[in-house]
Parts: structure tokens; sequence; C-alpha cells
């Protein structure tokens, strides 16, 4: 094992190793806490880069130790990994810019950012996981590690959603980890194996089929999927930061990267079709995207509408990965990473809004438009793809998700594909009215764009989002990215 | 029986009267460095010779001795497997801990000074190590009597009448317990007139007497343990006792009795007892799980929540009469141990709290100093490995358990460990709820100042936790050692 191929650990240990510094530092050091910020961002920022050289090149990274007997703690990177680690590396650095700006001056910041530096350290160990026992142990750090920052402003209502949202995840990591166990026992600890390594003949049908609703449900609560979803809308009370992290990269991105490992790697997609499990699969990803959608319509509160959102916009990813067929899993996996940018940068810009101007109903945006047109402007492109208007990254998404399902002669994904998107510019399009066309109340005239440490990050998430639809077709976009892991798989 | 190494037998002989000679020392010679530094030395060098001892084993396996090389039935046994040895490290590990912490930590009155402490706590410890390693019933019994009265002379210690009321109940379900297991003793020795365990295994004497001993044998024990449902005078000793004492009652004497339990269903009553009254055991642990969980939620105290969990916690202890599979048997040892560090951890902690802001409400945690942070650190790390979150020691012993049940079909006990795994989560969470939480209105008072808690208070508890946690990576490490001399009913 050479220090190269244990790339993935070096990458986990980056941010593990800044949380543990913050930690120990306390809330006094904070220029020392800023650097070892930074520092760490960068500098796995950096070995994500030597890693998709290196993958992209066809080497091989991976370590395992053994923790116990029969019981192996595994990191490998494949292409999935990259997609996701890549996403997070970037977004990460940019999020943390934009915590350092938006908590100044708040008390426990060296709680926050120890935590918020863990909860990263667990996304990439989720990443990069090689097998159901590795996954587990970050799954639940992930848990562990994002709690404190649902509840960091400490307020009954924040309390109240960190224990609504410990109850639906921990309650999902203990089907996870039973569904897992029963896995363990009855094909014994495997590695992740592209195509999967459960056959029909590990255990009797029932049995499979249990496992893998088990396992389902744990992965779905991350992925807030219906019914499973309600601790997303009430978690939006962190501070924006988090809520941007939470729903771009963290844990609703983990969650569906669970449901893809669990089809892709563990059951593999003809026996996940043998037992049905692809139709389960995509009905309660096709309801949860038009319900979620439904409930945004009727969120009044900006943050809580983009939860629901959220809610809707991850199922696209599972669909995709339901639906049988290479265009689908392209559809899926890439609205992973197009979800991501343009979600953060709409929760950037809900946080823009609330921490220059205290705007956080939807009621309150009428001309913020012209008081802050950067933030806006930004908003309006992410908007604008979500709804998935061509050439933007949404659209790309949904045209291979339709394309799938054509293609494997579900035609109904692609009704749900066009309903979606009429409920998504029916609750995107009178924010952007409201922002741009509506008078502004008396009074509430100044123009006043947020400070440079919360208006970079939104700018460059903002461009990303843009950039990855408009320049599809170029060699390293998410797309072509993607299109080379579905071939893999 | 060939003769041990003269190095083994001295390091048994310093296991069981080191703490004591030193308790005496302590006392006798009152000198304040004396006081403080002797415990922490003597732990020291007694982990040092756990080292020696347990690779010694490794080599030679389980290991049996006689005081003064006088064998059963005439002379005294000593018997140290995986199980004995994994309770002494567990001693050894928290005792020092707690060696360290009462340096700063433990403030009595002049009538009953920090010597009477020690010698109370050193001549437990005595006792404990030497139930871990006793080989017949009679020397269990006297050492238990021994345990219990130095047990519950820590829980007066406390003084005030809610400590003496506490004290008292502990007594009286001590002497009860007593009774039952000198009944059951006294059954085993009229139908084979044997004592030594030894014999007792090697022994074909099946029937409804082995069966009701060690049923009064068992009741007995559990009363000791505070297992559910006699479990009434637990919490309240262990909330009122100083902390110090609570995380040695908590963490060592209560998993004492449970100890015993496993080691007379699974050894010398091996065999015995019909495949029901094992499952029936299981339940009594499954309803302690549940019932000790919710209690430990409707507290208002931490000490409390803490000694509630206890009850909870040993529950677990009890699957492995039931599941009786390699797997089971290191997945219960490795819960006992994290949950010992674990439990003296909060413990330890909540004496700080007591230490730094004077009472143990829950509300007081909510003070924003952050003095308070780094032991909220502490009882989230232990919490975590308490819930049987990963990466702990905790988190392992869960996953063998389920996998125990799972494997052997008896996938209700899987529920059951999960299910627990969500209860201890809701408690300890609620406890950090409390941490998280905006700022108390005595903030910023002059008059409730939060007093700066010394290092040697900070660090003991963390240590525990990190060590439960650290119980999580050292799997392939210790079950070379756990698998030591498994009893007969758990196949290889």
């Amino acid at each position: 094992m050479s220090l190269y191929a244990a790339m993935p650990l070096w990458v986990v240990l980056s941010s593990l190793l800044a949380s543990v510094i913050i930690f120990a530092l306390g809330d006094e050091w904070r220029r020392t806490r800023t650097f070892t910020n930074i520092a760490a961002a960068v500098i796995k920022l950096i070995l994500v880069g030597i890693m998709l050289a290196g993958v992209a090149r066809g080497d091989d990274f991976g370590m395992r130790v053994t923790l116990a007997p029969g019981l192996e703690f595994v990191l490998h990177a494949d292409a999935l990994t990259m997609l996701l680690i890549t996403l997070s590396a970037i977004l990460w650095l940019v999020t943390t810019i934009y915590a350092i700006g938006y908590l100044e001056d708040s008390p426990n910041r060296a709680r926050f950012f120890g935590f918020f530096s863990l909860c990263v350290a667990a996304t990439m160990g989720v990443a990069s996981a090689g097998n159901l026992f590795t996954f587990f142990i970050f799954y639940e750090l992930l848990t562990l590690s994002t709690w404190p920052l649902v509840v960091h402003r400490g307020t009954p209502r924040a309390l109240r959603a960190g224990k609504k949202y410990l109850a639906y995840t921990l309650s999902g990591g203990t089907m996870l980890l039973i569904g897992i166990i029963g896995l363990h026992v009855v094909a014994g600890p495997v590695d992740f194996v592209h195509g999967g390594f459960v056959t029909e003949h590990t255990a009797s049908r029932p049995v499979l089929t249990l496992l893998f609703l088990l396992m389902l449900a744990g992965t779905g609560v991350k992925a807030a999927l219906f019914p499973l979803h309600a601790w997303l809308p009430t978690a939006m009370v962190a501070p924006a930061p988090v809520s941007a992290l939470l729903h771009a990269v963290a844990v609703v991105k983990v969650g569906i990267f669970g449901v893809a490992r669990l089809v892709y790697d563990v059951y593999g997609l003809e026996l996940t079709a043998l037992l049905g499990m692809d139709h389960v699969l995509a009905g309660v990803a096709a309801f949860t995207i038009i319900y979620g959608s439904v409930q945004a319509l009727f969120a009044g509160n900006i943050k809580q509408r983009l939860a629901w959102s959220t809610v809707s916009q991850v199922s696209y990813i599972g669909l995709g990965i339901a639906i049988a067929g290479p265009l689908a899993t392209i559809g899926g996996l890439v609205h992973l990473v197009h979800q991501g940018l343009m979600k953060i940068t709409l929760f950037f810009c809900a946080g823009n809004l609330s921490k220059t101007h205290e705007i956080k109903e939807i009621a309150q945006m009428d001309g913020v438009g012209w008081r802050m047109p950067w933030t806006m402007g930004a908003f309006t492109f992410a908007a604008l793809s979500m709804i998935g208007v061509p050439p933007m990254a949404g659209f790309i998404s949904k045209w291979y998700l339709g394309l799938g399902g054509a293609a494997s002669g579900d035609y109904w994904v692609i009704g749900v594909l066009v309903a979606s998107t009429l409920l998504n510019a029916a609750y995107f399009l009178p924010m952007l009215r409201r922002a741009w066309f509506v008078e502004p109340v008396a009074g509430a005239t100044e123009r006043r764009e947020a400070p440079l440490s919360l208006l970079v990050p939104t700018l460059i998430t903002g461009l990303l989002a843009v950039g990855s639809g408009f320049l599809a077709g170029m060699p390293l976009s998410p797309l072509q990215w993607v299109i080379l892991i579905s071939e893999r798989i | 029986m060939t003769d041990p190494p003269p190095l083994v037998m001295a390091g048994h002989t310093a296991l069981l009267l080191g703490p004591l000679i030193c308790g005496l020392l302590v006392y006798l010679l009152p000198w304040p460095r004396f006081r403080d530094a002797a415990p922490i030395v003597l732990s020291a060098g007694l982990l040092v010779v756990l080292w020696y001892l347990s690779g010694e084993m490794l080599g030679t396996g389980p290991v049996t001795l006689a005081l003064g090389g006088h064998f059963a039935p005439l002379g005294i046994e000593l018997h140290v497997d995986a199980l004995a040895l994994a309770m002494l490290w567990l001693t050894g590990l928290v005792g020092l801990a707690v060696n360290v912490h009462i340096t700063a930590s433990v403030n009595l009155t002049e009538r009953f000074g920090p010597e009477g402490f020690r010698i109370l706590w050193l001549v437990l410890w005595s006792a404990l190590n030497a139930l871990f390693v006793a080989a017949d019933l009679f020397n269990i019994y006297v050492l238990l009597e021994l345990s219990a009265i130095t047990a519950i002379a820590l829980v007066a210690v406390s003084r005030g009448p809610e400590a003496v009321a506490a004290a008292t109940r502990y007594l009286f379900f001590a002497l009860a317990g007593s009774l039952f297991f000198l009944l059951g003793v006294a059954l085993v020795y009229a139908k084979t007139g044997l004592l030594a365990l030894r014999g007792l295994e090697s022994l074909q004497w099946h029937g409804p007497a082995s069966v009701f001993a060690l049923g009064l044998m068992t009741l007995g024990l559990a009363m000791k343990a505070a297992l559910f449902p006699v479990h009434a005078w637990l919490p309240r000793a262990h909330a009122i006792a100083p902390s110090a004492a609570s995380a040695l009652l908590s963490a060592l004497v209560a998993k004492a009795g449970v100890y015993l339990v496993i080691r007379l269903w699974s050894g010398p009553f091996d065999g015995h007892w019909p495949e029901f009254l094992g499952q029936s055991m299981a339940v009594l642990g499954a309803a302690g799980i549940a019932y000790g969980s919710i209690q430990a939620i409707r507290q208002s105290r931490l000490k409390l929540v803490i000694a509630y969990s206890t009850v909870a916690q040993l529950g677990y202890l009890l699957l492995v009469l039931p599941l009786a599979s390699v797997l089971a048997w290191h997945g219960v040892i490795y819960h006992a141990l994290s949950h010992g560090l674990a439990k003296a951890a909060l413990f330890l902690a909540a004496g700080n709290v007591i230490f730094m802001v004077g009472n143990d409400r829950l509300e007081s945690l909510s003070r924003g100093d952050h003095r308070l942070a780094g032991n909220a650190m502490v009882m989230a790390l232990a919490g975590v490995s308490l819930a049987g979150l990963p990466p702990s020691g905790g988190f392992i012993g869960k996953w063998w358990l389920i996998n125990a049940a799972l494997e052997s079909g008896q996938w209700w006990w899987a529920l059951v460990v999960g299910g627990g795994g969500l209860l201890t989560a809701a408690y300890v969470f609620r406890v950090l709820r409390y941490a998280m939480a905006e700022p108390h209105p005595d903030d910023g008072r002059p008059d409730l100042p939060v007093k700066r808690l010394p290092r040697r208070m900070f660090w003991p508890p963390m240590l525990l936790a990190l060590g439960a946690i650290a119980l999580g990576f050292a799997g392939q490490w210790l079950v070379p050692i756990l698998a030591l001399g498994r009893p007969g009913n758990i196949a290889g």
C-alpha cells in the first residue's frame, strides 16, 4: 500500500485533521482557525485533482485495514467516487469561505467549523468507502457531525428540528445497519463490485427483497425519499451555509449516493429488476418528485421552498438510477452534480438576502432584484436552470432522463418530467417576478449588495451551474464525466 | 496442573493485594502528596502487570492458579480467562482515571477525609480484582459481600439524608441478594459437596435442584447488579454518590454481578438450564433496556440520566445466554468494555459539571461558557460509544451482537439491539441538546460564576471516552485475546 495509492485516506484525513485542530484551538484563535479551514480545503482540492488525473489514467486508488476479524475498513476510488468527491471538494472550499463570512461575530464558531470539517470528512468517506461496513461508518458519522450544525443556533426551533433530524436519520441508520449485517450473514463481507456481488442464489427471494428494502429505507431517509423526507424542510432552520451544504453535497447527496451504490454495486441492476425493486424505487422517486414540487408551491419561506424543491430534485437522481439503460443513468448521475451546483447557489442567495436585508419570506422579496442585482442575478440563473430552461444544467439532466425513459419504454417518465417542470416554473417564477417586476415596499429601496465574502462564493457556484449546462459538450464537463462512468457501469 | 512461572503468580498477587496494601498505607500515612500519588503509581504499575499477564496468556491460554500451591478442593483457586482479563483491564483503566480525578475532585468533610474515600475505593478494587478471578462459590460470596459493603459506604460518604436513604436501600438489596446467593451456594454444596467451579463443571448432576440453585444465585446476583426488575436501588444510589464513586459503581461494581451471572450460566451450570430460561433471561434484559432507557429520557438531572442508562446497558450483556455464539461472546465482552469506559467517562464528566456550575440539572449545561464545551465533548464521545454509533467500541459490540442474532436466526434480538441503540441515542442527544441550547438566563451573573476546571479533572474522562472510541479500531488486535477460554457451550 503506497502513499499514492492510499490517496482516498488522505482526502478523508485532510478534513478530519482540520476538524481536530479546530476543536483543539477553541473559540479564541480566529486567524489560525480560518487559515486551517482554507488550507485544508485547498489541500483537499489539490489531492482530489491528483486523484482525478490518476483515475483518468487508470490508476487504482485504495487501501484496506482489518478492524476486526471479518470487518474490513476499505477505501477505494472508482469513477462514481470521484463524481461525489470532486463536487464536494470544490463546493467545500466555496462554502467554507461563505461560512466564514456568514458567521462573522457569532458565538461558538470553533464548534461550528469543527463539525463542518468533520461533516466533509464523512462525505469523502462515504464517497470512497469500498464496502458496506465502511460505508455505514461514514454514513453515521455524517449524521453525528451534521446534527450540531443543524442545531447550531440553539433556539428552541433549531433544537426541535435537530430532534426530528436525528429521529429520522438514526432510525434510518438502524434499518441500514440491520440490512447490511443481514447481507453479511447471507453473502459474507464483500467489497462493492460493478454489477453487484449479490446473486439470485445468495438467499431466498423474500430475504433478498427484505434486505434491499431495509437498505433502501436506510439510505432513502437521507435522500429524503417520500415518506422519509419530513426532516429536510424542518432542518432548513440551520444557518444558510449549513443548508447549502446539506442540500447540495452532504446529506441528501450521500443518501442518494447510497441508493446508487446499493443498486449498481451491491445488488446490480439485473437482480434489482428481477426482484421488482426497480419499480419500487422508480415509483417512490416519481411520487417524491411531484409531491416535493407541490409542497414547494405552498411554502412561504424562501429556504423552506428551496428545501421542498430539494426533496423533489434529489428524486430525479433516484429515478435515473431506477430506470434501466445508460441514458437514464447519465441523466440521474449528472443531476447529482447539477442539482448540487444549482441548489448551493440558491441557498447562498437566500443566505445573502437574510444576512443583508433580513429577507426571509417570499412576500418580502418585492423589488429585491434591483437592490441586490448580483445576488439575484445568480438566483435567477440558478432558478431558470432548475426549471430546466435549455440549454442550462437542469435541462441537460431532464433531457437525458426523458430519453432514458423513452429508450426503456417507460413513457410515463416524460409525463413526470413535464409535470415537475411546470410545477418548478410555478414556484420559481413568482419569486423572480417579485424580485424584478414588483415595486418594493416604501422605505425598502436601499441598494446594498452582500459583502464580498458572501457574494464571491455565490457567483462562483452560479457560474459553475450555468457553465456545466452551456459547456456540457466540453471534455471535462460533469456530463462527459458521467458518460464515462456510465460506460463503466 | 503445572506450576505457573513465578512472575505470573507474583503478578496476580499484586493485582489482588496491591490495592489493599496501598489503601492501608494511604490511610495510615496521611501525607497529602503521598495520598494523591500512591494510588496513581499503583494503578500505573498494575496496568504494566496486566500487560505482562496478557502477553503470557496469549502464549499459554487461560491460567488456573492456586494460592500457596494448594489446588481445589482444599486450596483456593484462581482462574483467569479472557472475560476475567477484560474485566481486570477495565478495572485498571477506570481505576487509573479515577485515581487522577479524585486528586482534585474529592472534597469531603473533615469527619470523612479524602483518605477515608481512598481506603474504601482501594479495598473495593482489591475485592473486584479477586472477584473476577475467583474460582469457587464460597470465595465469590465473601468477595461479593466485601465489594458490596465498600460500595455502599462509597454511596454513604456523600452524607445528608438523601445519601443515607439511598445507601440504606442499596444495603437492603445487597443483603437480600447475598442471602439468596448464599442459599444457592448452600444448595449446591449440599447436593454435590463441591464449591470449586472447575469441579462442578466436570460433575454430572443435572436436575431440578441445580436449576433451583442457579435461580437463587442468579436472583442474588441480579439484586446486586441491579438487573431489571430488581434494579430499584441503583439510580438513586449512583446519582447521589460522589461522581468518582458513581463512575466506579456503574462501570465496575454493577457489571461484576452480571459478569458472575454469565460466568455461572456458561460455566458450571452450562447445559443445566433449558433453552427457554436463557431466552427469558434475555427478555428480562430487553425489558431492562427499554425501562432503563425510557426512565433515562425522563430525568432532569444529569447523574440520574447516566444512572438509569446503566440499568439499560446491563441488559445487553444477558443476550449472550440465548445467542451463545462466538460473535455474541465477543460482542458482549466488547459491549462490557466500551460501556465501562464510556460510563465512567460520563460520570466523571457529570462530576466536572457539578464542580463547575454547582449542580447537575440539565439546564445548567446550557450555560454558554466555553469551559463547559470541552466537557460536553467528553459526553458526546462517550455517548456515541454508548449508543453504538460508529466509530466506537460500542459500535463493534453492537455489530457483533446483531450479527450473532441474525446468524442464529433469532432476528428478534437484532431488533432489540437496534432499538436499544435508538433509545440510547434518544437520551444521549437529549443531554447534548441542552449543551447546544441558547445560553441560560444565569449566564454572566457574577454571583453564579462557572469555575475553572483543573486539567487533571478534564483529561481522565476525556481519555476514557477516547478509549471507548479507540476500542472500535482495536478489534483485530483484541480478538485473539478474547478467544482465550471461551466457555464450552460456545462453539469455536
